[in-house]
This record gives C-alpha cells, sequence and structure tokens, in this order.
C-alpha cells in the first residue's frame, strides 16, 4: 500500500513535470518574417483549426486525413523540410517556412494559405517549430548567394544542357525532361514512400516557387526528404545560371529562354548530339567553357 | 513526501540529462592505469536466412561491366562457413569507461554501384570522406533522424566530400540513382567495437575491470545484449546468435 502511493507520487511528478516542460517548449518558439514575431501559442489554436486533419496532432504527418493523402502530409518531427533558401541538411529559415505555406504545394494536397494573415501565418510557423528539438540545438543555415541572373545567352543555354548531361539531371527527369530517366520510376522519399521526379513537359509550377530564381535555388540547395540532391558542391554559380536558362526550354511556355532556343534549333538542330546515356550532350559549338 | 519525489525524480532527470550530453561531448578521462580485460567471440545465426540476391546493374552498363562475370549480391545478411554472421558490431553499449574521440578519418567509396564497405563504422565528429570512383554519378542521401539528413549530388571526377556526423545514431544511406545501393554509418560514442568479418568473430580489448554491457546489431535481425562483468586481465568469452527468418 505504502509502494503504491510512492509510485502514484512519482508517476504524478513525472506527469508534472513532463507537462511543464512540452508547454514551455511550445511557448518559447517564436517565428520572425521581416518584421513580424509569430508565437507558438495563438499558432497552436490556429494548428488545431487548420493543419491537425492533415499533419496530425503530434505534427508528425500521421492526422486523419493522411492514409489517402498521396504525397503524405510534412512530418514536423523529423525537421526536414524540401523548399529551403539554406543548404542540404540545414534548418530552413522562417522565411522559408513561411513562404511555403502560403505558396502551397502544386500538385500535392498542401493548398495555398492566403485566406490566413501574415500574423496567422507566423504564428503557425513559430508552433510547427515546436514539434522537433533540432529548432532549439540547431540553427538554420545561411541563406545561399545567389547573384544576379546573367544576361540570357544561346552559349549559356547550350552550356546549360551539357550541364543536364554531365550532372546527369536525366537520369530522373528524362533526356528532354519528362520525368522518364531510367531512376524515375525507382525513386523513393525518406519514408521509402514512392516519389516522381519534376516532369518538365507538365509545365507545373514549380514546388518551391515559380521564379528562375527560385529554380536556381531547387538544384543548389536539393529538396530535402526527397531523391533531389544539392549540386552546390560542383556547380559555380554561373554554371548554375546556364542550367537554369536550359532548363526553361523543356518547359511548354512561351518563355524569352524558349524563344531564344526554337530560334537557334531552327538551323542547328543537326549539330545537337541527344542527351542519355554515352551522349555528349555537347555540339552546337559555342557550348564549351 | 510528495514533494519529496519529486525533487529526486527531478535531479535523477537532470542529472541523467548532464551525463547523457557529457557523453556525447566525449571528454574522456584517462584510462587507469593497469589490468585491461577482452571480451571476444563469434556471431552466428540459427535458422534459414535469406538467400542474397544478384543485382540487376542494368540501369548502369558500366557498373555491369565493372562485375562482368560476377555480378554483385545484396548485402543485407552476409553469411560464411559455420553459420557465421558478417557486418555485425559489437560494441559496449553501457559501462564505457572513456573513449578517446577518434580523429583518423574514414573513408568510404562508392565504386562499381556499391558502397564499399558495406557497413562504416565511427565516432561522433570522426571526420568522414566519401568518394565517387565511379565514371558517373551518385548521390549520397543519408537518412539522418537525430543527425540532419542531407543529399548531395557528387558527379563523376568530383573531389571528396568531408563531412562528419555529430550524434550517435545508427544512419542508413542509400543513392537515389541506383535503388540498390544500400549502406550504413553506425555511429557510436565507445571505441570500443568491433565489426564482424566473414568468420563473425569479434574482440573488444582494453576494458578496465568493471560490468559492461556487449551489443550486437545486425541491420535486418536487429540487436542483442549481454551483461558481462571484467574483473581483471582476463578474455570473457561471449557469443551471440541470431534467429534468422527467410524474409
Amino acid at each position: 500500500m505504502k509502494s503504491n502511493t510512492r509510485l502514484v507520487a512519482l508517476l504524478s511528478g513525472l506527469g508534472v513535470l513532463l507537462c511543464a516542460a512540452g508547454a514551455n517548449s511550445a511557448r518559447a518558439q517564436t517565428s520572425h518574417i521581416g518584421n513580424l514575431t509569430g508565437h507558438a501559442a495563438p499558432g497552436s489554436k490556429l494548428y488545431q483549426r487548420y493543419c491537425v486533419g492533415c499533419h496530425g496532432a503530434d505534427g508528425d504527418g500521421a492526422g486523419e486525413n493522411a492514409p489517402w493523402i498521396d504525397p503524405k502530409p510534412r512530418d514536423f518531427t523529423l525537421a526536414v523540410f524540401k523548399c529551403r533558401s539554406t543548404p542540404t541538411g540545414t534548418l530552413p529559415t522562417d522565411e522559408d517556412v513561411f513562404n511555403a505555406m502560403t505558396r502551397g504545394f502544386v500538385t500535392t494536397n498542401m493548398p495555398q494559405w492566403l485566406p490566413l494573415t501574415r500574423q496567422n501565418r507566423a504564428d503557425l510557423v513559430a508552433y510547427i517549430k515546436s514539434f522537433s528539438p533540432k529548432w532549439k540545438t540547431l540553427k538554420p543555415g545561411t541563406p545561399i548567394t545567389i547573384p544576379a541572373e546573367p544576361r540570357l545567352t544561346i552559349e549559356s543555354i547550350l552550356h546549360g544542357r551539357q550541364l543536364y548531361q554531365k550532372m546527369e539531371c536525366w537520369k530522373c527527369h528524362g533526356p528532354k525532361g519528362h520525368a522518364d530517366g531510367p531512376s524515375a520510376a525507382t525513386l523513393t522519399d525518406n519514408k521509402d514512400l514512392p516519389i516522381r521526379p519534376y516532369d518538365f513537359e507538365s509545365g507545373s509550377r514549380f514546388m518551391c516557387g515559380v521564379t528562375n530564381q527560385d529554380l536556381y535555388k531547387i538544384f543548389m540547395t536539393g529538396l530535402d526528404g526527397t531523391p533531389m540532391p544539392s549540386f552546390a558542391d560542383n556547380l559555380e554559380p554561373a554554371g548554375a545560371w546556364d542550367l537554369v536558362h536550359f532548363l526553361r526550354t523543356l518547359q511548354p511556355f512561351d518563355t524569352p529562354e524558349a524563344a531564344l532556343w526554337k530560334a537557334w534549333l531552327a538551323s542547328h538542330a543537326g549539330e545537337l548530339k541527344p542527351i542519355g546515356p554515352g551522349g555528349g550532350g555537347g555540339g552546337g559549338g559555342g557550348g564549351g567553357r | 513526501m510528495r514533494t519529496h519525489s519529486i525533487a529526486v525524480l527531478a535531479t535523477v532527470l537532470i542529472t541523467g540529462g548532464l551525463a547523457r550530453s557529457a557523453s556525447i561531448v566525449g571528454a574522456a578521462p584517462p584510462r587507469p592505469p593497469g589490468a585491461a580485460g577482452t571480451i571476444s567471440g563469434k556471431v552466428t545465426y540459427t535458422g534459414t536466412p535469406p538467400k542474397m540476391k544478384p543485382i540487376d546493374m542494368a540501369k548502369e552498363p558500366n557498373c555491369v561491366t565493372q562485375h562482368a562475370g560476377a555480378p554483385v549480391l545484396t548485402e543485407n545478411v552476409v553469411t560464411g562457413p559455420g553459420n557465421t554472421l558478417r557486418w555485425v558490431l559489437v560494441y559496449i553499449s553501457a559501462g564505457d569507461q572513456g573513449s578517446a574521440p577518434a580523429t583518423e578519418t574514414v573513408r568510404l567509396d562508392q565504386k562499381g554501384c556499391q558502397y564499399i564497405p558495406h557497413v562504416l563504422v565511427l565516432q561522433p565528429n570522426q571526420p568522414l570522406d566519401i568518394y565517387n570512383d565511379d565514371p558517373h554519378s551518385h548521390n549520397i542521401h543519408p537518412l539522418a533522424k537525430l543527425n540532419p539528413e542531407w543529399n548531395r549530388s557528387q558527379p563523376a571526377g568530383a573531389p571528396p566530400i568531408h563531412t562528419k556526423w555529430e550524434q550517435p545514431e545508427f544512419i542508413p544511406v542509400k543513392c537515389n540513382v541506383h535503388p540498390w545501393m544500400h549502406g550504413w554509418h553506425l555511429v557510436v560514442t565507445t571505441s570500443h567495437y568491433a565489426l564482424t568479418g566473414e568468420d563473425g568473430a569479434f574482440t573488444l580489448s582494453g576494458l578496465p575491470p568493471g560490468k559492461y554491457t556487449v551489443t550486437a546489431w545486425q541491420e535486418q535481425f536487429g540487436a542483442q545484449s549481454q551483461d558481462v562483468t571484467i574483473s581483471g586481465s582476463e578474455t570473457k568469452p561471449v557469443n551471440f546468435v541470431f534467429k534468422a527468418t527467410p524474409y
């Protein structure tokens, strides 16, 4: 009997301690978006209303809707995020998470959250950061530097095409960007779930933003948690911009890149070696650097 | 009474936390001079282990050529004569009286579309260099959870990636371009560890007198532990037997 009382006292003590620790960590988190400060406490209420159905009460992506969703909702307990301005393996900035939430994830079930105020979204970012201890033990990475976009030239596109061959982008995204490379069918994410590479021909928005700068960021930071690696170790900024210019020609849009490419192809198509196994990606003169 | 219990518990929790962070930092007290014991033995299995299958590398013709005549087999369960098990990590999981931080660089090669070695063991903050020896790209994607997960492309001829792991963790590593490429980075705080070869044998030496927990870990069959007491310069035999199932 006596030992029972002691056990109960111990357990309730543990409960009190754990609750206190939990509440503290949630309350302590803040986010900073420009001049806005987000707080986890109001973020928690918004989360219970708008996010819990998919991302789950514990933030582990196992909400009640999750079984019917593909790709699966983000698991915030891992603190691994696709869309970042920071190098692979680092936490995103608060602004990165804020932008991702605002933008939504095209081709997934994650909508745009523009109906929520900026303050609402900042509060949600603060609350999301309470799901993993990494937000306390690690600092967000330093955003990568993106130099100003150089002038678009045919040489830039041709060099970008060579890099698409050399960096073996085609192994997943396909020789023509149709997401049909030899490794496309077997790709899995960090939870071993199947995942598809981006299909340039579909013309759908990029997951992490629509501008040329966003595209630059995608392959220089990698989409953590997915098979898309960072190429920052082996691409110089100038080459990265060339690759951006070439990638734009793979999309079915009337972009300046596509217009220049089509005009050049009209008289030079025969000079190009096809991209793919053993392919050169070269040809066309002036492409090398 | 109740207040007392809470206070005691709080102390226990706090000291526990401190002790853990100290062990992660790896500040090693000098090893006491004198007798040191050894734990050695063998890792074997009973039952029927899965057959290792030849890997179809047709997606990467160059790797097919590199292994012409002798296709590479999967490595998740590698056995030797006498039912021994290879690639088992045996280490001191509790009772370690202080391990010096390891400073020599560990090397991982990506060659012929394989990770060499399949399993590598390192200590927190030990330098790790990753090489791509193939004439084509690999992406190296360690699926860490406690440590940061990252994913970096390493094209042919690229310089080695210099990295390290800060937290103890058993990290599966994969290449998304070549889905058959699987490896493990096992980060342990102790310097008393051994990785079994095909003969399944291991030796943990230089153990000062004390009580130890020895753990054996195999990627498919999981972990087993045994308590061992070392009382002087003796060799304690310890064996591990895993129950193998074909699937």
